[in-house]
């Protein structure tokens, strides 16, 4: 077993949010892609779920200092979703219902890195974890991998998300630990 | 220009100070220290012979008094860092530091508007930090605290917050307890609901910033409430002590 310096092992499932639970009821739920042009791609629910599911099996990392290993998810692959928009952009900002945003370079997002969760360890994605989806993006600390997401602008140019504004790593990668701005 | 890192620092132990029996509040002679803000914390690292090297996030107690800096750490069974940190760690020993960590969960003495705070068990050390800042700047906004705890002698700081309330200078308290109640306290021990909460809390319509703190089911249940009474979510801020760690 090897951990991300600076990491610990737990078995539990810690919540690190900075607000109340969005409570998203589905029939309203939508999940938006806007390219750097404005064009909007957008899926409801079950448009969503009627997608080609993966179910990737991930370590995730905390950037309090968990990390839990091997955690199982169902959800759609974000090169599913970005296979018929148009874009040249090299950045997205991720947002989330609630108001919560996440910067990361595109790349990260593509190439069977990141997901539209939805079920975990077998069952829906409880509201506190997410739900009803989440981006899963485990090569970076979780705080990129958004609760309750629901959307991703793509940008030209980088744009810090709300943790990146707040003194956190602009990229995250849990292996460099990139904890805090200028590590 | 690239951000400047935020260094590891090696502090010393200059007091320890019991909180309850599993709890105590480190002050740390930090040189260099250079203030922080209400409700952030910093990352302490042990490293022992081996090599072999842990971080927890610990809140800030109190605003700094010049190099002065405090925890509170509550002890965590079998946890690999706060019983060495309250048990072991004595008067002159080394510890290493990083911080100040956390620009969200925070209060600003510049800030006038009411603030309501609610704290679950240990959830309280932030909070505590944003009273003394209160305090200590000789603010007037008007504070609001629920404090929820298992049992009184779970209490940090009571001897504190009893005299801060004392003062009757804009700063509330009400005590809730779960599992045991003081001698003639006129109600059973029981969680914290809506029911005891809303006379408790500021009206939404005064606005007030909120910071809920404490173990992630008990933050869920507040922030649930606080908004159910009104609470604008973006006015709710969280900060959740995880069931690990230690």
């Amino acid at each position: 077993m090897k951990l991300p310096p600076g990491q610990y092992l737990t078995e539990d499932f810690p919540v690190l949010s900075a607000g109340p639970t969005p409570r998203i009821p589905l029939e309203q739920w939508r999940f938006v892609i806007t390219s750097e042009s404005g064009q909007e791609h957008s899926w409801s629910w079950p448009e969503m779920l009627a997608l080609p599911g993966e179910q990737p099996t991930a370590d995730i990392h905390c950037v309090t200092k968990w990390s839990k290993l091997a955690t199982s998810w169902r959800g759609v692959s974000v090169d599913t979703l970005l296979a018929d928009v148009d874009t040249a952009a090299d950045f997205a900002l991720v947002h989330s219902y609630g108001g919560y945003t996440t910067n990361l370079p595109l790349a990260d997002l593509l190439g069977g890195k990141a997901w539209v969760a939805y079920r975990y360890d077998g069952d829906d994605l409880a509201p506190e974890h997410g739900g009803p989806a989440r981006l899963l993006v485990p090569h970076l600390y979780f705080w990129k991998s958004a609760k309750w997401v629901r959307g991703i602008r793509l940008l030209p140019q980088d744009q810090p998300g709300f943790w990146e504004s707040l003194g956190y790593h602009n990229y995250g990668d849990p292996w460099r630990e990139q904890r805090y701005q200028g590590d | 220009m690239a951000p400047r890192a935020l260094a590891w620092r090696t502090a010393i132990l200059a007091a320890h100070r019991d909180e309850t029996p599993t709890a105590a509040t480190l002050v740390l002679r930090v040189p260099g220290w250079s203030g922080h803000l209400a409700g952030q914390h910093v990352d302490v690292r042990l490293t022992a012979e081996d090599g072999y090297s842990t971080q927890r996030s610990y809140s800030l107690a109190a605003p700094a008094d010049g190099e002065l800096i405090e925890l509170t750490v509550q002890q965590v069974a079998g946890g690999e860092v706060s019983p060495y940190l309250t048990e072991v760690l004595a008067p002159g020993d080394p510890v290493e530091i990083r911080g100040p960590v956390g620009g969200w969960f925070t209060w600003q003495p510049a800030d006038t508007g009411a603030v309501q705070l609610v704290a679950g068990g240990s959830g309280i050390v932030p909070l505590m930090a944003m009273i003394r800042a209160r305090q200590l700047a000789g603010s007037t906004a008007p504070f609001r605290l629920i404090y929820s705890v298992r049992s009184p002698g779970q209490l940090y700081y009571s001897a504190e917050l009893g005299s801060l309330a004392a003062r009757h200078d804009g700063l509330d308290i009400s005590f809730a307890y779960t599992r045991a109640v003081p001698d003639g306290w006129p109600v059973p021990p029981h969680r914290l609901d809506a029911a005891t909460i809303s006379p408790a809390v500021w009206p939404a319509e005064l606005a007030p910033a909120c910071f809920a703190c404490g173990p992630t089911a008990f933050v869920e249940t507040v922030a649930d409430i606080l908004v159910s009474l009104g609470h604008h979510p973006g006015r709710v801020k969280t900060e959740r002590f995880g069931p690990t760690g230690g």
